[in-house]
This record gives structure tokens, C-alpha cells and sequence, in this order.
């Protein structure tokens, strides 16, 4: 039986290869999108929030129609120390409002919903199918081998959407293993709680939710930082390191995890509750120059497979989905010049660098060497913030100017004026 | 079956469906043990609605099967004895069944939930056109309603269903071997023996028994009295064996859980558990079992469990009379040396002739630490 | 050669979690999967039509997720799916589902006469076999249940021979086509589903019929056509075990450990061997 030649094959049925089949299918192309879970989203890990404005670039309106758990009106940031924090936050109505900024959702809903949206449109989608090789012809890709019997595909374009631990950029050659460095890992649950009490305890109303990150003692002084996110009637709580600093530290995922819910200011939010899922994943790490080749002749690569990822601000899924999309517009326009080499894709990168995606992601690099740079940000400061907080707020009998000097003297001992004015220049340096 | 029946009911009036009936299964001439323990069932049931016994033996050349059931508690055995009927196949059995059920109305009609039962209760329910309850586990009588309240555990295990036909008759069920306890025949009791012509003949049935292969020792779990079994902890096929020697001391048969058999480290006949047999023996030792609700429902009706497991927290050990706590790979073959130590010791003093009672305590290991 | 597969979709029991509060089996996000030994039934079908050429048809009666369940199928090998679904056809026992699912063939029938019906011999979910006799039996046509293998089928000459596993041996058996045979893990390895058959699948979208199509009488199906009914679920009041005695240092010393238990065991008479130990004479 010869084997079927399709438009475009999509590998990965995330957020960037269903972006990418679904913008394909609205334009008629023959594509098939090829997923290794049982299901589109039962591989896919997230903290996680979806930006409502991206992803309509991608499907205009989704918002109304997916599956979503609660539109986000707030955002708090916490810093730990041991048994203190120092908190910062911002509410407001308008974003409890249409057409809203943000939204929690759980992949296994979401990622099935878009994958039908795409179906409806026209794509094959095909689960339980992993893709083994690419398959090629003179130097170009022309398909892919799957797992399955009679399991070669052929079309024009091949769109990787594989993932962080993507295997098909690697047997093309376009990067080799992630070093431990340029990947975190992420380990999360999904803690149930009563409607009820999850909006009396995080003040919420009308269906809106709150999302809160964690810095400092939350990841034990590692670079990263927790969350806690609500949906309707579950938290997804979890944290994010960076990978080789959890190896040298000899601390297990897990353990991370556990010691993160145990903190006493985290522990309260999650009283009665019942953990249902525990999932764990990798997630890029490193911003631009993270990202390897993204094309070559009839192979582009979208997503977290191309490592595009903004840690702090919490962007992998607006890129992925967008990544995605310009993948296939990429894609339409080689199918119209009926030219598939890297001469045509290499317009992708153009696509990319005309997005916000690409200047995000460098100036993420930045940040995010920063950071690493700068272990006294997850540790020291921390600590000289909620000092110098806990002494304001004790009242006691000692004048007001002399609990400033003796701020800045405990601050200056714990981290010298000079190194702190290192620190800030580096920081305005590194900004986005 | 989810659906749950509306409170009040018209109920048909069956006042002319009177009898508890078993069908007694039987091959070449042996009835299998469950259609014995069927009727160990049905004579309370009869007893409470004050009815007959009834028993249905099908075959040829069987009429002394016929006998057996009245010692075994039937009032009247309904006997169709034929050459069509030497080999069993479904349409012949099943006609007959039909035509004594049709003709002798039973209210109570109960099969043993073996291969051959199934086939043919589930035959005979169609042609008879009435409800089939499958694999119960308890069988009692709604005396109000003179309802047969069939009971068997939910798909979960933790819960148990209970199956009603109220508006057929005869109200059947299959139960599986080892379920109930075989009863104690009584060779004075009486009865009478009910004999019906078949009406087929043999160009009459389309299908054909070309051979039978009788299969040679069989695991019977089912009415085993000591069963030494072996889940994830045996680790591989060479550690059943260190279990078949512990068994065959204790003059026992071997058992497994699923995931044992799953793992091919042996035959699914040996499955214990919710989708491989119930047993019932006086001794049950689980060896490297975790003791999910699976397995739990197919042994936890055993009168003494032992579990042997690493992991403290097992649900085996909830369900246990006694515990060890360690590796099987020890424990098991030290009790193994330790029975065939104590089977030789007896066997020596049973050789000398028998012994004062003291002594005999003290040989037989009253203080047996050792 | 026309072989009709019926399939049900059920719950993935090795997937089953148990909600401790309520002690119920937690159905809810359990992925539903075709049973066990239907997919033995689609190899079987598959490979006559691979021998013999010929069409599958695959059919099931359920509710509208088991669509997924018979494009599975599709992939496996089958050409064509018909499901059954209708409202009516809820809380269905044995008697109902066999009454629908030979309707169903009937029909099928018409389109192209059916000259074997495979199923797999039981569902995990409770059925213990019973609506395959039932189907034979409404269609007046042979049952073969339980069998091992196939040794011999001739779809010319209306003839077929089998292994069953009947109690305490092996039969083989004779009969004429069309039959009913119920199958299970011994006959065969099912395959994987070829890329193509997935493509084929993805694409495929079952024929559906409901009550009206198949001109069904009310009175036989759903809940109105079950003589059986379930009529109240409850927790077995727990046989009282008392606490585990466990014995100590099994890790530390397993040989007294083992003799510790075999003292215990003499005690409770379980070994029919050895006499109870006598209490020692005062």
C-alpha cells in the first residue's frame, strides 16, 4: 500500500502543533497532526495560564467556547523566607470583565477542545502514534516514520511540535541534548478543594480567580519560583527550578514539591485539601540564545521544541500557540510557491522576529542570566526585605530613625553597599 | 444495569411457579462438585418458601446423578436421559432445560457459572425469555415477595449489587464453584425422579462433538483447602517455584494475582482474584501480594490469611489474621524446611505407633521455636 | 464472506481507582476502552477476511462515546461500524442488549447476508457472557462458546470446526454456518493498528441507528425489556477480622519468624496433616 502524501505534518498535538494544524486546516491545506498521548493534552504539563490576546491571534474567540477555569483578576507575588513573607499584589474588576486578559486552564480539557476545533476544520488528527524519524529525501525531510505498522507519512512540510524533549529536531541535526542548565523542571498537583472554599479562602466572586507566584525559601533559594493558581474547584500548585541547580543540590523533585506545601504560609491555602494528579515536566530554559535553528529544508520547528519560553513573565504557551501559527503561515506560503527548502522556510525566523516573541525572548535572556548570576536574589534579599519589614511592623519602644539605621546596619552586614549597588545596576542592565 | 426499580410495583401473579431448582452439570457421568453446592443453597431457600427442591439432570446414562442430588437435598429430580445428550452441546441441553421449565414451572432456577454452564443458563434465559443474574455471591429469599435477592460485588469490589427479576419467572442465576461450601450428602434421604423424553434426534442438531481432550491435572483452586500465593514480590517464574515447594509441603496448591499472570510468570488458571477464581480454603498465604480490592475479593472469605510482604503498609496485611513483615525469598523457604521437618517427624511417630499424650505435645511442637 | 464483530465499550478496570469515602469505583476521567476479549473477536474477523476475503462489520449497542470504541476498530482492520444508540436502550440487561444487537443483525443481514458472528466470550464489566447465547438463540443459529481456535472454516461449503474450552477439557466441535462463536485471549495476539488503518479511522464516522430504524418493540428493550434489575447497592457488613498478629523480626529472622508461624497454624488446626497440639497433660 503506498503511503498517503499529506500538505503538512504536524508532530505534537500541544499548543504549537494544534495552533499550527488548525491554522493550516482553515486554509484548506491537507494536514494530519500526530500525537503520542492518548489524548491531545495527555502529555502536556502547564502551570497554567492562558493569555486570552495571543491565543486569538491563533482562533479568534476561543475564550468564549473553551473550556476554561477561572478568568485571572489577580495577581500576587510572595517572597518567603522561613516563616515570613513579604507580599505584593494587584486586583482589578476590569480583568474579572470581557473580554478579559487571563485564564487558568487544565490542559487534558483544553488541549482536547482546540485539538477538535482543528479537527472540525479539516486536520486528521491521529493519537497514540509517536514519531520515531524523520524521513528524508537528498538532504530534505519529506515525512516521518511512526511507531506503527505501514508507519511512514510523507508530506511536504514536516512542522516539529514535539515538545522539550523533542526528538525530531535532534535526528536532523538542528541541536543535540539540552545541557542541564537550559531546562527547568516543573512538578505540580492538582489539589482539590469545595468551590466554596476556595473563594471564600482567596476572596474571590463571580467565577474570577487568582494567580500567585512564590520567590525565595519557596524554591529553597533556587532559581525558579512556585505557584499556586485557582481553578474552579482546584489549586494547580507547583514549582520550577532550574534543573542542574536541583541535581547539584541533591534535592528530589518530589521533596522540592512537598517541602513547597509544607511552608507555613503555603500550607494554610491548602488545608483540606486532596491532591488528585501529580505530573512533572521539563521546561525550557534560557530565552533567545536557548533557541536552536528553527528550519531547514521542508522541516520547521514550533514551541517548546524550539525552546521558546519567557520563565518569569510565564510565557510558553502565548509563544508556543503563536509559534505555531506562523509555522504554518510559513508553511501556506511554501505550499503556494510550491518550494519547500530553507530558502522559503528560513521566512519563519522573519515571522518570528516580527512578533513580540523573539525581542521577548532576548531580552528573557538577560533576565534569566541574570538571575543565575545573581543567587542572592532567591536567598539574601529575601531575607533583608522581610527583616527590614519585620522591624517596621514592630512596635515597640525604639524611635522610628533608629529602626532605620538598624535596617540598613543588618542589611549592610548581610550583603555589603557595594555588592547591592552591583546588583542594581545589573538588574537595570538585564530589564526587558 | 444501573437503573434503580420505582418503589410500587404490580407484580404478576406466579403463584403457579413453585420449586428452588438446581441444574446439576455433569460430564460423563460426574457431576461437577458446584451443582452440589448449588443445592446445599437451595434447600433453605425452599425451606423458607415452602416449596420443593427441584434438580435438573441432563445426559445419558446418568440416573445414578439422579439419586445423588436427592441425597444431596433435592425432593424431585427432573431427569431427561438420552444418547442425543452423551456429549454436552448447547441446543439439545438448552431445549430440554426449556421444555422441563415450561412444562414443571420453577420459580428458582440456579447454574454453576463454569463454561458450560454460562453457555447454557444464558441460552435457556433466552428461549424462556426471563431475567439472568450472573456470578451472585449471596442468594437469599425476600420472604414477603418471595423474591430471589441474588447479591454479588460491584465492578469496584467494595460494594455488593443486588439483582431482582420480579416480573419473569423462573428467576435465574449462575454462582461460581467454591463460592458456597459443598454439603455433606445424606444417603437415606428420598425423593422422586421425574423422567422426560427429549423430543430431538440427532438430525435435529447441526453441531457435532469431533473429540473431546479431557485436560490432566487441573488446578483447582476452587475447593483447594491450602493455597500458597505469589504476586508482584516473586519477581519472575523461578520464584514460583519457591513457592510450589512450600505448597506442595503443606500438601497445598499454588495461586497468583493478576499481575503475576499478566507478567507470564504463570498460567492464568492459578489467577486468584476478581477476574480469576474465588476460593474459600482454610489457609491462604499471600506471598508478595499488595492485596488490592481485586485480588481481596477472590480470597477474603479464607479462615486464615497470612501475609508475607515488604512493605508494611500493604492492604494485605489490613485483611490478614497473621503478618510477617520481611523478605518472602526467606521466609518462605525457612517455613518450607520447617514443615517438611514437623511431615517427617509425624510420619516417623506414626511408623513407632502412637505415643502418650505429653510426649506427642512436645514432638508436634507445642513449644515450637525450636 | 460477510463476519459481524460485536464489541462493548467498557470502563479500563487496571485504571480503576477507588474513592475511599463512598467506596465506589471513580468512573469519571477513567478512560473507557474496548473490551478485553472483543479485540480477540476483531483479530479473528480480521484475519479470515485477510484469508478468506470478505467484509467485518463491527457493531455495538451503547451510548454515543462509544463512538471512539468502534473508530478503534476501524483501525484495527474492519470496514465498516454500525452502532446502536438510542435513549431507549438505557439500563438494558442481557435479554435487551441481545434483542437489540440481533435486530441489528437482521438488518445488516439484508444489506449483505452474515455468515458468522464473533464477540468476545465475556465483558469485564459484569456480563459473564451471556448476550452472545442470547443473540444465537434469537437467531436460531449455532453457539460455539469459549473457543480456543478455529481449525477449520468453510464459508462455501456452510462449515466450521472449533476448539472450545469446555469444563475439564478441550472439544472439538462441528457445526454449520452461519454461528455465533465467542472468543477470548487464547485464540490469538491482537495487532497494532497500521498508520493507515489509524488514517482510515480518523476519517471514519460510524453508521448510527436507534429504535425507530431497527422498528423495535418498546416492550423488549431498555429497561422495559430487562426482567433483571439492580435494585440497591450496599456495603457488605465486614466480616470482623480482628487486628493482624504480626509476628516480629520477620526481616531480622525469618527462620524463627517461619517458626513462630507454624506454631500458629498447628494451634488453628488449618493443616489437616497435624493434629491441634494436645494442651500439655497437667
Amino acid at each position: 500500500m503506498v503511503a498517503e502524501k499529506f500538505d503538512v505534518i504536524v508532530v505534537g498535538a500541544g499548543l504549537a502543533g494544534t495552533s499550527a494544524a488548525y491554522t493550516l486546516a482553515k486554509a484548506g491545506a491537507k494536514v494530519v497532526l500526530l500525537e503520542r498521548g492518548d489524548f491531545p493534552g495527555s502529555k502536556n504539563v502547564m502551570g497554567g495560564i492562558l493569555y486570552r490576546q495571543p491565543m486569538e491571534k491563533v482562533i479568534p474567540g476561543w475564550w468564549r467556547e473553551a473550556p476554561v477555569e477561572r478568568p485571572i483578576s489577580e495577581q500576587r507575588v510572595w517572597i518567603l523566607t522561613e516563616d515570613s513573607m513579604v507580599t505584593l499584589g494587584y486586583k482589578s474588576q476590569r480583568f474579572n470583565e470581557e473580554p478579559y486578559n487571563a485564564f487558568t486552564v487544565l490542559r487534558a480539557r483544553f488541549d482536547r477542545w482546540f485539538a477538535d476545533q482543528a479537527v472540525a476544520a479539516g486536520a486528521v488528527l491521529v493519537t497514540e502514534t509517536t514519531v520515531e524519524d524523520v524521513l528524508r529525501e537528498n538532504g530534505r525531510v519529506v515525512g516521518v516514520r511512526t511507531s506503527r505498522p505501514e508507519g511512514d507519512l510523507y508530506g511536504h512540510i514536516v512542522i516539529a511540535a514535539d515538545g522539550v524533549n523533542s526528538l525530531l529536531a535532534q535526528k536532523v541535526g538542528l541541536h543535540g541534548e539540552w545541557p542541564p542548565d537550559r531546562v527547568a523542571i516543573a512538578v505540580k498537583e492538582i489539589i482539590q478543594l469545595s468551590r466554596e472554599r476556595l473563594e471564600e479562602r482567596f476572596g474571590l466572586e463571580n467565577g474570577e480567580g487568582t494567580a500567585i507566584e512564590l520567590f525565595g525559601e519557596a524554591t529553597r533559594g533556587m532559581m525558579g519560583y512556585g505557584f499556586i493558581y485557582t481553578n474552579r474547584d482546584t489549586l494547580s500548585v507547583g514549582v520550577g527550578v532550574l534543573l542542574s541547580d536541583l541535581i547539584a543540590r541533591k534535592i528530589h523533585p518530589n521533596e522540592l514539591l512537598e517541602g513547597f506545601k509544607r511552608h507555613p504560609m503555603v500550607r494554610r491555602l491548602l488545608e483540606g485539601g486532596e491532591a488528585k494528579e501529580y505530573m512533572a515536566h521539563l521546561i525550557p530554559e534560557g530565552g533567545w540564545p536557548t533557541v536552536p535553528p528553527v528550519y531547514t529544508d521542508g522541516f520547521l520547528v514550533a514551541g517548546d521544541a524550539a525552546m521558546m519560553v519567557n520563565g518569569l513573565f510565564r510565557e510558553g504557551s502565548n509563544f508556543a500557540a503563536i509559534s505555531g501559527k506562523l509555522a504554518a503561515q510559513t508553511a501556506l506560503e511554501a505550499l503556494e510557491r510550491g518550494d519547500f527548502s530553507s530558502r522559503t522556510l528560513s521566512s519563519y525566523v522573519e515571522r518570528l522576529r516580527e512578533t513580540f516573541i523573539v525581542r521577548d525572548l532576548e531580552g528573557y535572556s538577560r533576565v534569566s542570566r541574570y538571575a543565575h548570576e545573581h543567587p542572592e536574589l532567591f536567598t539574601v534579599y529575601p531575607r533583608l526585605l522581610a527583616e527590614a519589614c519585620h522591624e517596621l511592623m514592630t512596635v515597640d519602644s525604639i524611635p522610628k530613625r533608629l529602626k532605620l539605621l538598624d535596617i540598613l546596619r543588618h542589611a549592610r552586614q548581610r550583603r555589603p553597599l557595594l555588592a547591592v549597588a552591583k546588583d542594581l545596576v545589573g538588574a537595570l542592565r538585564a530589564l526587558p | 444495569m444501573t437503573e434503580r426499580a420505582p418503589v410500587a410495583e404490580q407484580i404478576p401473579d406466579f403463584s403457579d411457579y413453585r420449586g428452588v431448582w438446581v441444574n446439576v452439570q455433569q460430564r460423563d457421568g460426574v457431576a461437577a462438585p458446584v451443582s452440589w453446592q448449588l443445592l446445599g443453597q437451595a434447600v433453605p431457600m425452599a425451606r423458607e418458601l415452602e416449596v420443593e427442591v427441584g434438580a435438573i439432570v441432563v445426559g445419558y446414562r446418568v440416573r445414578h446423578l439422579a439419586e445423588q442430588a436427592i441425597h444431596y437435598g433435592a425432593d424431585v429430580v427432573y431427569l431427561v436421559d438420552d444418547p442425543v445428550l452423551e456429549r454436552y452441546r448447547t441446543q439439545p441441553y438448552a431445549e430440554a432445560v426449556a421444555r422441563l421449565i415450561q412444562r414443571y414451572k420453577p420459580e428458582i432456577l440456579l447454574f454453576g457459572s463454569t463454561n458450560d454452564g454460562r453457555d447454557l443458563a444464558g441460552a435457556v434465559a433466552t428461549i424462556v425469555k426471563t431475567g439472568l443474574a450472573a456470578d451472585a455471591t449471596q442468594l437469599s429469599i425476600d420472604r414477603e415477595t418471595r423474591l430471589l435477592n441474588a447479591s454479588r460485588p460491584d465492578f469496584g469490589g467494595k460494594l455488593m449489587s443486588t439483582i431482582l427479576c420480579k416480573r419473569h419467572r423462573p428467576q435465574m442465576a449462575t454462582c461460581r464453584p467454591g463460592v458456597f461450601p459443598t454439603p455433606a450428602p445424606d444417603p437415606t434421604r428420598t425423593g422422586r425422579i421425574v423422567e422426560e423424553p427429549l423430543g430431538l434426534s440427532e438430525d435435529d442438531i447441526p453441531t457435532k462433538v469431533v473429540a473431546f481432550l479431557p485436560e490432566e491435572r487441573r488446578v483447582d483452586l476452587a475447593s483447594a483447602r491450602i493455597i500458597v500465593s505469589g504476586g508482584r514480590g516473586v519477581g519472575g517464574p523461578q520464584g514460583f517455584e519457591v513457592l510450589r515447594e512450600l505448597a506442595e509441603a503443606l500438601g497445598g496448591v499454588v495461586g497468583a494475582s493478576r499481575v503475576a499472570v499478566n507478567a507470564g510468570w504463570i498460567s492464568y488458571e492459578h489467577q486468584v482474584g476478581q477476574t480469576g477464581q474465588t476460593v474459600r480454603p482454610r489457609l491462604y498465604i499471600a506471598c508478595g501480594i499488595s492485596g488490592q480490592i481485586q485480588h481481596q475479593v477472590g480470597m477474603q472469605d479464607s479462615d486464615i490469611i497470612v501475609a508475607i510482604n515488604r512493605d508494611p503498609n500493604a492492604p494485605i496485611f489490613r485483611l490478614a489474621t497473621y503478618g510477617l513483615v520481611g523478605d518472602l525469598f526467606e521466609i518462605v523457604p525457612a517455613l518450607t524446611r520447617r514443615v517438611r521437618e514437623l511431615r517427617q517427624r509425624l510420619s516417623q511417630q506414626r511408623d513407632v505407633g502412637p505415643t502418650p499424650r505429653s510426649a506427642a505435645s512436645t514432638a508436634v511442637g507445642g513449644n515450637g521455636t525450636g | 464472506m460477510h463476519t459481524v464483530v460485536c464489541i462493548k465499550q467498557v470502563p479500563d478496570t487496571s485504571e480503576v481507582r477507588i474513592d475511599p469515602k463512598t467506596n465506589t469505583m471513580i468512573r469519571g476521567g477513567v478512560p473507557s476502552i474496548i473490551n478485553p476479549d472483543d479485540r480477540h473477536a476483531i483479530e479473528a474477523a480480521v484475519t479470515l477476511k485477510e484469508q478468506f476475503g470478505g467484509r467485518v462489520t463491527i457493531l455495538s449497542m451503547g451510548p454515543p462515546q462509544a463512538i471512539a470504541a468502534l473508530k478503534e476498530a476501524i483501525s484495527l482492520g474492519a470496514d465498516e461500524a454500525v452502532l446502536c444508540s438510542d435513549r431507549g436502550f438505557a439500563a438494558a440487561d442481557t435479554l435487551a442488549t441481545s434483542y437489540v444487537l440481533w435486530a441489528a443483525i437482521l438488518k445488516l443481514s439484508e444489506e449483505e447476508p452474515v455468515d458468522l458472528v464473533l464477540c468476545g466470550k465475556q465483558a469485564i464489566d459484569g456480563d459473564t457472557g451471556q448476550v452472545p447465547p442470547g443473540i444465537a438463540t434469537r437467531l436460531g443459529w449455532p453457539q460455539l462458546t469459549y473457543v480456543r481456535r478455529i481449525q477449520e472454516i468453510d464459508f462455501a461449503r456452510r462449515y466450521i470446526r472449533v476448539e472450545r474450552i469446555a469444563d475439564g477439557g478441550i472439544e472439538v466441535l462441528e457445526s454449520r454456518l452461519p454461528a455465533v462463536v465467542t472468543v477470548g485471549r487464547e485464540i490469538n495476539e491482537p495487532r497494532y493498528a497500521s498508520l493507515p488503518g489509524m488514517l482510515r479511522a480518523a476519517r471514519y464516522q460510524p453508521r448510527i441507528w436507534d429504535r425507530n430504524f431497527l422498528d423495535l418493540d418498546p416492550e423488549q428493550i431498555g429497561l422495559r425489556g430487562s426482567p433483571t434489575i439492580v435494585s440497591k447497592v450496599w456495603a457488605p457488613p465486614r466480616r470482623q477480622r480482628p487486628p493482624v498478629i504480626l509476628i516480629p523480626d520477620a526481616d531480622r529472622d525469618p527462620d524463627a519468624a517461619a517458626a513462630r508461624l507454624l506454631d500458629y497454624l498447628l494451634k488453628d488446626g488449618v493443616l489437616e496433616w497435624a493434629p491441634a497440639p494436645v494442651p500439655a497433660a497437667e
